[in-house]
Order: C-alpha cells, then sequence, then structure tokens
C-alpha cells in the first residue's frame, strides 16, 4: 500500500506557498450550502467552501463529481444552461451574488474565467484582447492598446505575438491561444479568475508555463482551479478541495491534503486507488 | 466454385438482381436532374445563339452588344424592334434591391431571435410559422401586394410625402418578393448561427457580455461566411421571381431607377411574351431565349459566388 509523504508531492510553482494557513486571510468567495440541480438530479450537495484572496485554490475529485458545476456557479454561468436551478448562498467579496438584484454582466466583469478548450474569437489577437474593454464602452485606441499590451505581457505572451497584433488569434499555438484568453480574461480587470481545467488539452512545455503564470497572477488576483492533474494541483494551489459524488468532503492547506488528509476517501483519491 | 459446393452459409438463396434494379433506378433520379439542366441550356442557346436549319436565332437577328447595351425594349417586328436588355434589367436589379432591402435584415434579424434569444418552445413554434411563409404561392403574394401592400399602407404612407404611387409598382413588387425570400434567409442564416459552438458563446458571456454583444460581436461574425452565402442566394432567388412580379410590377419596359412606377422585370417579360399571341418564331418570342440565357448567367454565377464563400472563409473550429 503507497504511503504519502511529503517526499511525493511535487515542488510548487515560483509563488506559490502550500503550507500557509490560509484561514487568516479575508475570504474572496465563500460559498453556503450551496445545492445544485440539473431538472430533477442534484449534483451538488450542501456545498460549502471559502477561498481566501489572493491566492489559488484547487478543486480535484473524479469526473462527475460537481467540481466544474461548483466553479460554474461561482461566476453564475450555470444560468445560460435551461432548467437549471441553485439553492443556497455564494458571498463574494461580502455580496451574494444569487440576489437576483446581482446584474450576471458586471459579476462576470469582476469574475473572469478561463476554459478548457481555448476559445479565441475568430478576429485578430489585439481584438480578442480588446473585447472585454470594448463590451464595456472603452472606444479610445490608445487606452485599448496600453490595456492588450499590459495584459498580454501579464499573460507572458506579449513577446511572442508584439509584431503580429493583427493577425488572426486562431494563427496562434494552443498554448499560445489558452494564454490569450488569460490575457483577454485579465482585460475586464477581474479580481477573482476561475480555471476550468485550463491546461488538460496543453503539451507539457504549455503545460508548464500556464502552471507558472498561475504563480505570478495569484500576487494580485484570486484564482480557482478545476484540474484533473493531480500533480498539477499540487504545485499550483495554497488550498485544495477534493469533491466527491457531488459533495466537498475537505478541504485544507494543498500540502496537509497531499500529505496527511482527514478523510479516508482524500487519501484513496491522491494516491490513486480509485478516480 | 458452383453453388451446391458452397456451405449452406455461403449459399445465395434469394436473387441479389434486384439490387442491380434498384442502383439503376437510383442512378437515373440522380441523372435526371443533370440531363435537364443539359436540355435547358440546350434550349436556349438553340433558340438564342445558333439555330438549325431555315430559322435564324435570335442574336443572328440582333447583335450580343446591342442587346445587352440598348436602353430601348420594343419587341416588334421589323425595323422599328428594339431590343436592349437594360430597361427589363433595371426593373429586376430594383426588384432584387429592395427584396434585399427587406429580407436582409428580416430574416437575419429572425435567425438572430431564434438561435440566441427565444426560449425552445418559442423556436418549437417560430420555426414552423415561417417556413409556411415560404409555402405560399407566389401568386398570393403578387396579389397581396397588388389589393393590400399599394393600395393600403404604401400609397396612404407615401401621400404623406406628397409622392404619387402607380397602381403597378416596383416598390411593391420588391417587398412583397422581400417577404418572400425572407424564410429562406432566416433558415439558412439559423443554421449556420446555430453551427457557431457554443464554447465562443460561453467565452464572450464569461468576458461581461450582454446577449446582443455576443450576436452581434461574437456570433454573426464568426458565422458571416454563411450569412453572406444565404443572402446571396436570396438575392438570386429575388431576381428569378416571376408571378409576385408580373401582377404587382407592372409591364412597362422603361429604363427607369424610379420604384414608384411600374416596369418590367426580365422575368415578367418571359411570361408577357410567351402567353401573348405572337408567331412561334417571331424576334419576340426568340428574344425569350435571350433573356433565359441573361437570367440563367446572373443567377448561376451568384450562386458559385456564394459556394465559393462559402469554402474560402468558412472558419474551421476544431
Amino acid at each position: 500500500m503507497p504511503t504519502i509523504t511529503s517526499g511525493n508531492v511535487p515542488p510548487s510553482v515560483a509563488g506559490v506557498d502550500r503550507e500557509l494557513d490560509m484561514s487568516a486571510h479575508s475570504a474572496a468567495i465563500e460559498a453556503r450550502r450551496l445545492n445544485f440541480f440539473y431538472g430533477e438530479h442534484q449534483v451538488l450537495f450542501d456545498v460549502s467552501l471559502t477561498v481566501p484572496e489572493r491566492s489559488v485554490t484547487a478543486l480535484i475529485g473524479p469526473s462527475g463529481c460537481g467540481k466544474s458545476t461548483f466553479l460554474r456557479t461561482l461566476n453564475r454561468m450555470n444560468d445560460l444552461i435551461e432548467g437549471s436551478r441553485c439553492q443556497g448562498e455564494i458571498l463574494v467579496e461580502g455580496q451574494n451574488i444569487m440576489d437576483p438584484a446581482v446584474d450576471v454582466v458586471l459579476l462576470r466583469k469582476h469574475v473572469g474565467m478561463v476554459f478548457q478548450k481555448s476559445t479565441p474569437f475568430p478576429k485578430s489577437i489585439f481584438d480578442n484582447v480588446a473585447y472585454g474593454p470594448r463590451v464595456a464602452g472603452e472606444k479610445n485606441r490608445a487606452v485599448l492598446a496600453d490595456l492588450v499590451e499590459s495584459c498580454l505581457k501579464k499573460a507572458a505572451l506579449w513577446e511572442e505575438v508584439k509584431d503580429r497584433l493583427t493577425t488572426s488569434a486562431m494563427s496562434l499555438s494552443g498554448g499560445q491561444q489558452q494564454r490569450l484568453c488569460i490575457a483577454r480574461t485579465l482585460a475586464t480587470n477581474p479580481r477573482i479568475i476561475l480555471m476550468d481545467e485550463p491546461a488538460s488539452a496543453l503539451d507539457p512545455a504549455s503545460t508548464d508555463r500556464i502552471e507558472n503564470l498561475i504563480g505570478e497572477l495569484c500576487a494580485n488576483y484570486t484564482i480557482v482551479i478545476v484540474t484533473h492533474n493531480m500533480q498539477q494541483a499540487s504545485r499550483v494551489s495554497h488550498q485544495t478541495a477534493f469533491f466527491y459524488k457531488g459533495q466537498m468532503v475537505e478541504t485544507g492547506p494543498t500540502m496537509k491534503i497531499f500529505t496527511h488528509p482527514s478523510e479516508k476517501q482524500t487519501e484513496d483519491y491522491i494516491t490513486g486507488r480509485f478516480g | 466454385m458452383t453453388q451446391a459446393n458452397l456451405p449452406a452459409w455461403a449459399r445465395l438463396r434469394v436473387s441479389r438482381r434486384h439490387e442491380k434494379f434498384i442502383q439503376v433506378l437510383l442512378f437515373l433520379c440522380a441523372a435526371l436532374s443533370v440531363l435537364t439542366t443539359a436540355a435547358i441550356i440546350l434550349v436556349l442557346l438553340g433558340n438564342a445563339v445558333y439555330a438549325p436549319g431555315a430559322k435564324k436565332a435570335f442574336f443572328e437577328h440582333v447583335s450580343v452588344w446591342e442587346f445587352l447595351t440598348g436602353t430601348h425594349w420594343k419587341p416588334v417586328e421589323g425595323e422599328s424592334g428594339r431590343f436592349g436588355i437594360l430597361p427589363l434589367l433595371s426593373g429586376t436589379v430594383m426588384v432584387a434591391v429592395i427584396a434585399s432591402l427587406v429580407s436582409v435584415p428580416a430574416g437575419l434579424g429572425a435567425a438572430i431571435y431564434m438561435s440566441e434569444y427565444a426560449a425552445p418552445a418559442e423556436r418549437e413554434f417560430l420555426k414552423p410559422v415561417l417556413e409556411v411563409l415560404a409555402g405560399i404561392p407566389s401568386v398570393v403574394y403578387g396579389f397581396f401586394a397588388l389589393k393590400f401592400i399599394t393600395p393600403w399602407i404604401l400609397k396612404p404612407a407615401l401621400s404623406l410625402f406628397g409622392l404619387d404611387l402607380g397602381t403597378f409598382n416596383v416598390l411593391s413588387a420588391g417587398i412583397v418578393v422581400g417577404i418572400m425570400v425572407t424564410p429562406l434567409i432566416a433558415s439558412l442564416s439559423e443554421d449556420v448561427i446555430r453551427s457557431v459552438p457554443r464554447s465562443l458563446r460561453e467565452a464572450a458571456y464569461a468576458l461581461g457580455s450582454t446577449r446582443f454583444d455576443v450576436s452581434a460581436r461574437v456570433v454573426v461574425p464568426a458565422a458571416l461566411s454563411g450569412i453572406l452565402a444565404a443572402f446571396l442566394l436570396a438575392f438570386s432567388r429575388a431576381i428569378g421571381e416571376t408571378m409576385a412580379v408580373v401582377i404587382a410590377g407592372g409591364q412597362q419596359p422603361i429604363a427607369t431607377l424610379n420604384p414608384l412606377r411600374g416596369a418590367q422585370t426580365m422575368t415578367s417579360f418571359m411570361v408577357h411574351a410567351s402567353t401573348g399571341d405572337s408567331a412561334a418564331d417571331s424576334i419576340s418570342r426568340m428574344s425569350i431565349y435571350a433573356i433565359g440565357i441573361t437570367l440563367f448567367v446572373i443567377t448561376l454565377t451568384i450562386n458559385l459566388i456564394s459556394g465559393w464563400i462559402l469554402r474560402r472563409y468558412r472558419e474551421v473550429y476544431q
């Protein structure tokens, strides 16, 4: 029977301290007793989770455990799904975003999202990054140019594309497209970034760049990332939450979850006994 | 090896000849449309360009240059006959342009509404309604234009501006042809709009887009090639439309760009000439074939361009 020791856990990326007790940090997101249904089918059961600000929280668990659904409730992306319904409270910086008075358009600017499949619009690189600000009403060409440059720099893509900003984003490689999508999200000036398996379709080198990027971004942004890759979760996150069959089984500092999990199910999953 | 030597499972019990028969039958179905097209082209060329035997073809009476650039259409025998297609062409183009001005916004708007805004139940209702609109015979549309749109809508509206509208006029014919081709644009555009991947819409929503932002800035641009192709197909349908134009548009072959007057289009002249009492080998009867070729070339060109746009500018989503 494999035992878990801290020796098995790969080193973290720069900027992520996995042993930090985040409970002292103020909360960016607090989900309280969240229940979620697709029609009659319940996929989340009483999920409560606190995400400390300016940190990375990884959501792990086997396929169908509800981690992606949970992530998508945090910017009300599930509103787009016909016949879905959500109960409970989600506080983003103290405001309950389930309140019908909350404007989802403004919420999604504040809580950005990066998807598993890179989804550049069939437009130029520049127009992709400038999309969010333009939708928000920014028309000044100089302001947009500055913003595009700074966001591409933050997403570690500027050097590769600065000479071809007007070419189609579809001409970029998969890894570049995903960093473009991150830059595009940064351009709406969010405080929180949700990432749904952002590197699962990428090669190891591109994955590495995305992980290092997460380590840099978490100094200024709160990041919640869903990943199937346990090594990745252990490398990039301060806090890890383990989901199983629609329930949040356990959460804690990443080092603790990966070395001394409290729950048997967590230990079984992390050591590869199922899932 | 004979059948008898084969094991039981490999022995053919029923004749497979009917398989061959079905194959031939299906081939004939496919060949029919090709043969029809070929026959039409032959008939057109045989009367317009070169007629075998004693009969003279249309372009043996009238030069191609005169036909394409002449500004008078007076299809009578003898010296006073004038066969310049421009008056008919201007009528046709006016109808098609007015039809596009009506059908492009209406069709695209309907497509966007159905795919981006409507609840599933609404869409289930709207789609068949549009198909009903497409199934109404064009002669009905013609009378609708003549008896309703012209006297009850356009005349009162234009009289407010002091404008006079003829009983037969290109405007109402164009509008009604526009209404006719709107379902075509709506249905073709909706298909391409819906084929834009959901992930693209989600990405746009996640950046703080409203429904209109998603439709106008992401979905429509991503589907633009297909939408353009739909516009062109509808335009070529409008050029070829006949009955509604015959009824509502009048029969005066005048080179004009004034849509408030009546005009004759290429198709309405063809109806007029083939139902008249001129002799079968008269030059006015022969001119039908020359106009037919012109129409054929115009619509074929537009359809080819639309097919080319579809292939050339299709966005490839992995």
